[in-house]
């Protein structure tokens, strides 16, 4: 910087010099101020954030196209892994089951937190009490909630067993070892981690409701289904929406429960696609079919904001 | 806000008693099983067998130190802690700065940055783990605590920069300002005057990275690959698959492990809550 501006008064009278040279300072000082420095402070974060997820999120689109155990050269090989992807059973049985764990994700949890932060919305006595402790599970990790739910799940010890000592039988089995029961029990356990984190997001929201809605809603004799419809709902609409969006994209990358619980088994009637990603990658050691499976992945999880975005250009009211 | 509305319910005679019972039902069906798993951490392997889900009879403690040796836990207390106080610091030093930048100023191309950013914040894991990995591996960065808390803080920067940064949009800039009159570089308005005025946002901020770096399953397993490497997270997880019998023993662990957290929950509870809503990124 100095000796650029050197450089450049060199060249004039020395008499101009002396005026010339503040003012080219001035005006370079003000523009390393004004854009250089702000760059400075981001770059450090975007030098970090550019290695770690862009540069390998555009690797892996080269490394999708090859034949690549994860060491030494990767082999060029076109579009064979994607072929392979369309024809590969269990791609499509690991699809299908995230599409069944996002059914059962935009339902019962919303349904829970909406149906929770409804009924605490009114109450005051107790308010915190409830809803820490229907929150708490949120934080716990989820090496801690597996483990948990596998001991009352267990057909000999667990809550089963107790229930059918006492007469209530039939829920001693052994849910995450049976193929049809698999899924469902173990979206059941992440589930009983993550809805109070809903019901305290639509609680937030419903606070912001004007009160007089309600006020107005009861002289005109509206019952709490009614206003619960016509209110409520209307109300946090941006939040539901944004939430059901969320929740759907969470659901089509979840990996953290079914790794821990079950690996993707029985006979890999628990897999799903981040479940198949990390077993090509990392126990097969094909890492260029896994990357072509994360894409895939990837532009599924694009496709679902892709088509929210569509029904909303569309005048939906979501 | 709400107030009127309350005070119009109890007016009216609506009963709230419905609304108790279901709540009651749905706090049992929450904290049931970490009453159980309490209980559970103070019975003996025999007791358990007798008695798996009720109040213990005798107490026992020898759970909590066997646990603590067989699960290596002062070797994965450290591997965590270091993990988050270097993911923390980073998060907070570095997605500050970007943050100030954002904020205060006037950055040349924000809105790129900021697009780029979302992006980035949006894409999956799966999308960029496998490359990432053998990249890592490449530059020796795999089973080291510094490898993996770089992947952390480029993970969970978008949304510490965007919350710092409408922190510090709020703030009055006259103080800074008349330090720029007095010839202060930038670094020491950051330092000595906006980081001490959204210190609330910072600690909003380290409480939610932290949590999230405490409890991550995925990239711990992947990245750390050596017993003494290993978080408790990670360490919890073989240590049932090995223990998956002795539920005194799992109890006792899992006690442990989310002992810190609850605290620190109750305790900073509205912070943690404001920093895990108003980002709602992590699932």
């Amino acid at each position: 910087m100095t000796s650029h501006a050197d450089a450049a008064g060199a060249r004039v009278p020395t008499s101009r010099y002396l005026v010339a040279t503040p003012r080219l300072r001035f005006w370079q000082r003000v523009t390393w101020r004004r854009r250089v420095v702000p760059w400075l402070f981001v770059l450090p974060i975007l030098l970090i954030n550019v290695a770690v997820v862009f540069g390998p999120a555009v690797a892996s689109v080269y490394y999708s196209m090859t034949e690549w155990s994860g060491i030494g050269e990767a082999k060029w090989i076109g579009l064979d892994n994607f072929r392979r992807l369309f024809t590969d059973d269990s791609f499509y049985r690991a699809f299908r089951n995230n599409l069944i764990w996002l059914a059962m994700f935009l339902t019962i949890p919303v349904a829970m937190g909406l149906v929770a932060a409804s009924l605490l919305m009114p109450v005051r006595r107790g308010a915190m009490l409830y809803r820490l402790s229907l929150f708490l599970p949120y934080v716990f990790p989820s090496v801690i909630v597996a483990s948990i739910w596998r001991s009352l799940l267990n057909p000999d010890r667990g809550i089963g067993a107790t229930l059918s000592d006492w007469g209530i039988g039939g829920l001693d089995r052994a849910f995450l070892g049976d193929t049809d029961t698999v899924l469902p029990t173990i979206a059941f356990v992440d589930n009983w981690h993550f809805w109070g984190f809903l019901m305290l997001l639509f609680l937030a929201s419903m606070q912001n409701i004007p009160a007089d809605l309600y006020e107005a809603a009861r002289l005109d004799g509206a019952n709490r289904w009614q206003e619960f419809r016509d209110i409520t709902i209307p109300g946090i609409r941006p939040t539901l929406v944004f939430m059901i969006l969320m929740t759907s994209i969470w659901s089509f990358l979840t990996f953290d429960y079914i790794w821990v619980l079950t690996q993707g088994g029985p006979a890999g009637a628990s897999e799903v696609l981040s479940v198949l990603v990390f077993k090509a990658a990392f126990t097969q050691l094909e890492a260029g079919y896994a990357s072509a499976m994360g894409l895939t992945m990837s532009l599924l999880a694009g496709l679902i904001i892709g088509i929210f975005i569509v029904l909303r250009k569309r005048g939906w009211e979501i | 806000m709400n107030r009127p509305f309350r005070a119009g319910a109890a007016r009216r005679g609506i009963s709230l008693i419905p609304n108790h019972v279901i709540l009651m039902l749905l706090v049992l069906f929450a904290m049931g099983p970490v009453v159980v798993l309490l209980f559970n951490s103070f019975k003996t392997q025999a007791e358990i067998g007798r008695n798996p889900l009720g109040i213990p009879t005798d107490i026992v403690f020898s759970n909590f130190p066997e646990a603590w040796d067989v699960g290596n836990f002062s070797t994965t207390l450290r591997n965590s802690g270091e993990l988050v106080v270097v993911t923390v610091i980073g998060v907070l030093v570095l997605g500050g700065m970007a943050a100030y930048s954002l904020a205060k100023m006037n950055l040349p191309g924000a809105n790129i940055l900021t697009l780029y950013l979302l992006v980035g914040s949006a894409l999956p894991i799966q999308l960029f783990l496998v490359p990432l990995f053998f990249l890592w591996q490449r530059l020796g960065l795999v089973n080291n605590i510094l490898g993996l808390s770089l992947i952390y803080i480029a993970i969970n920067s978008p949304l510490a920069v965007f919350l710092l940064r409408s922190y510090m949009v709020q703030l009055p800039s006259d103080f800074e300002d008349a330090a720029r009159v007095d010839g202060a570089g930038e670094w020491r308005i950051f330092v000595q005057i906006v980081v001490p005025l959204a210190w609330p946002g910072f600690l909003t901020v380290g409480l939610v990275v932290a949590l999230s770096v405490w409890n991550e399953f995925l990239l711990a397993t992947v990245f750390l690959t050596d017993q003494d490497k290993f978080t408790v997270v990670t360490s919890y997880f073989n240590f049932t698959t090995r223990f998956s019998r002795d539920w005194g023993l799992t109890s006792a662990g899992a006690i442990m492990m989310i002992l810190p957290i609850v605290i620190l929950f109750l305790a900073l509870q509205r912070r943690f809550i404001e920093g895990l809503t108003s980002g709602g990124l992590k699932g």
